[in-house]
């Protein structure tokens, strides 16, 4: 493994009495895709929403415990969270549009953290919605509203939304199971272009998305990480009965 | 259990190789018999058998495509349907060099022997047991039980050196016994070949439980 993004110690997370996340230790790499798997309420989105801390907006939740980006603690009180999560950008399940233009969609963050100039702003849109591999269908109706997309489209949108801010890390919370086989292929195909440009974390329910495109995947169960290992190596020889058991379908 | 019918279907899958490797051991055993009997109607009943193993490692084969295409297995059990796939070609080869001993004794019958067979007898005999061991350390999945196909293989593999050697000298100081020693020669082959497939099941048996390699042919 190359370096690494995230590295998490030991993090427990609490929700009132409830500890929905066990002693959890995880190295993310960089510049590779790490996909989160596990079923039902296993703690894989709440582990994947701590890495922007989306889960401080939720009331009652407690962490201990520490999670390093590029060597700094994302929890320390001092941290500007919104910082934080214009580098950990985040992409949702279903696709998310806000009611606007797909331009300003786009132009939303970058002016949101401080980008006036026109030009500099088009220029940014045109980037964006080029890495998320939406650009030649959507150059010509740029000020049309964004809900006229159809949901594979507003979901790449929703991802070119997350890189007009350039940020260094994509989180992703199954962000392909609003979508069709067609639009699936689409995502799938962006998420292996972007890797080379960012750190990718995928949370999904399917486990043949999670080998075709994730270079190493963790398997969650009741909040603790149960194995971590390269994709290829946990989908053939998973070393830990749970892992097997889920993975074949023959869990519970 | 959840995917009862699915985990049915791997249950039945192993079955069907055991049952295909039982026709290929059986038909081993037959040829072998024919040719150190010289019986030609035996010789005739292996020939006439391979058809229906033929038939059955393409009936087993589309089963694990199936399975492959509907049930996208996972760790274990896409070993066990890889495996599958290749121990059924391994079987399927093997069956076939059975037929190809089995032709050797029609082709030979009715003349004396131009030598008493010992070696190849015993070639015989070392390669029907790597293919009992490889079959059963399937049947069992235990991987520990196939490391002794090294030691086997050897053996057959030294075996037919001597053969060869005697052979080749028989030919030289009379070559009337050509035709006959040339057909011996085919059958030595044939028995290294079977052994390799042997070690070959065993190789495969070794993964599929392990999830790991391990190198047995020489």
């Amino acid at each position: 493994m190359g370096d690494n993004k995230f590295e998490i110690h030991k993090l427990n997370l609490y929700y009132g009495s409830n500890r929905v996340l066990k002693d959890i230790d995880l190295n993310i790499a960089e510049h590779k895709v790490t996909a989160l798997i596990g079923p039902s309420g296993c703690g894989k989105s709440t582990l994947l929403r701590t890495l922007n801390r989306m889960n401080d907006l939720t009331p009652g939740i407690r962490i201990e415990g520490s999670i390093l980006l590029d060597g700094e603690d994302i929890y320390q009180p001092k941290l500007d969270v919104v910082a934080l999560r214009k580098r950990v950008g985040m992409v949702f399940q279903r696709p998310n549009p806000f009611p606007k233009s797909i331009f300003e969609n786009i132009a939303y963050g970058p002016r949101h953290h401080g980008v006036r100039d026109k030009a500099e702003l088009t220029e940014i849109v045109e980037w964006s919605l080029t890495k998320a591999a939406l650009w030649d269908e959507v150059k010509d109706k740029l000020h049309r509203s964004a809900l006229e997309l159809s949901g594979g489209q507003q979901q790449r949108l929703c991802i070119a939304r997350a890189l007009a801010v350039k940020p260094d890390v994509l989180l992703m919370d199954e962000p392909c199971s609003a979508l069709d086989p067609i639009s699936t292929a689409r995502v799938e195909d962006l998420i292996d272009e972007l890797k080379k440009d960012y750190t990718i974390v995928v949370v999904t329910h399917n486990m043949q998305q999670a080998a075709r495109i994730s270079e190493y995947t963790a398997f969650l169960l009741n909040g603790s990480l149960i194995e971590y290992a390269e994709t290829n190596r946990l989908f053939t020889n998973p070393s830990r009965k749970e892992t097997e058991d889920y993975i074949t379908g023959r869990f519970g | 259990m959840a995917r009862k019918s699915y985990s049915e279907q791997l249950v039945k899958l192993k079955e069907d190789v055991l049952k295909m490797g039982a026709m290929v051991e059986e038909a081993i055993c037959l040829a072998v018999k024919s040719l150190k009997e010289g019986d030609v109607e035996l010789a005739q009943q292996v020939v006439d058998g391979d058809d229906a193993i033929d038939d059955f490692t393409v009936r087993i084969e589309d089963c694990c495509i199936t399975l492959l295409a509907l049930q996208q297995p996972m760790a274990r059990d896409l070993r066990v349907i890889t495996t599958a796939i290749k121990i059924i070609t391994d079987l399927e080869r093997m069956a076939d060099l059975a037929v190809d001993i089995a032709k050797v004794t029609q082709r030979i019958s009715g003349q004396p022997l131009i030598k008493p067979l010992i070696d190849i007898p015993r070639m015989m005999e070392i390669t029907q047991k790597m293919t009992r061991i490889s079959l059963d350390a399937y049947v069992k999945e235990d991987p520990e039980m196939v490391h002794c196909l090294i030691d086997y293989d050897r053996e057959v593999s030294a075996l037919s050196d001597q053969v060869f050697r005697e052979l080749s000298l028989l030919m030289v100081d009379d070559p009337h016994t050509i035709k006959q020693a040339a057909q011996l020669l085919l059958v030595v082959r044939f028995l290294v070949r079977i052994a390799a497939h042997a070690t070959n099941v065993g190789e495969s048996t070794y993964y599929m439980v392990k999830g790991e390699r391990t190198e047995l042919n020489l």
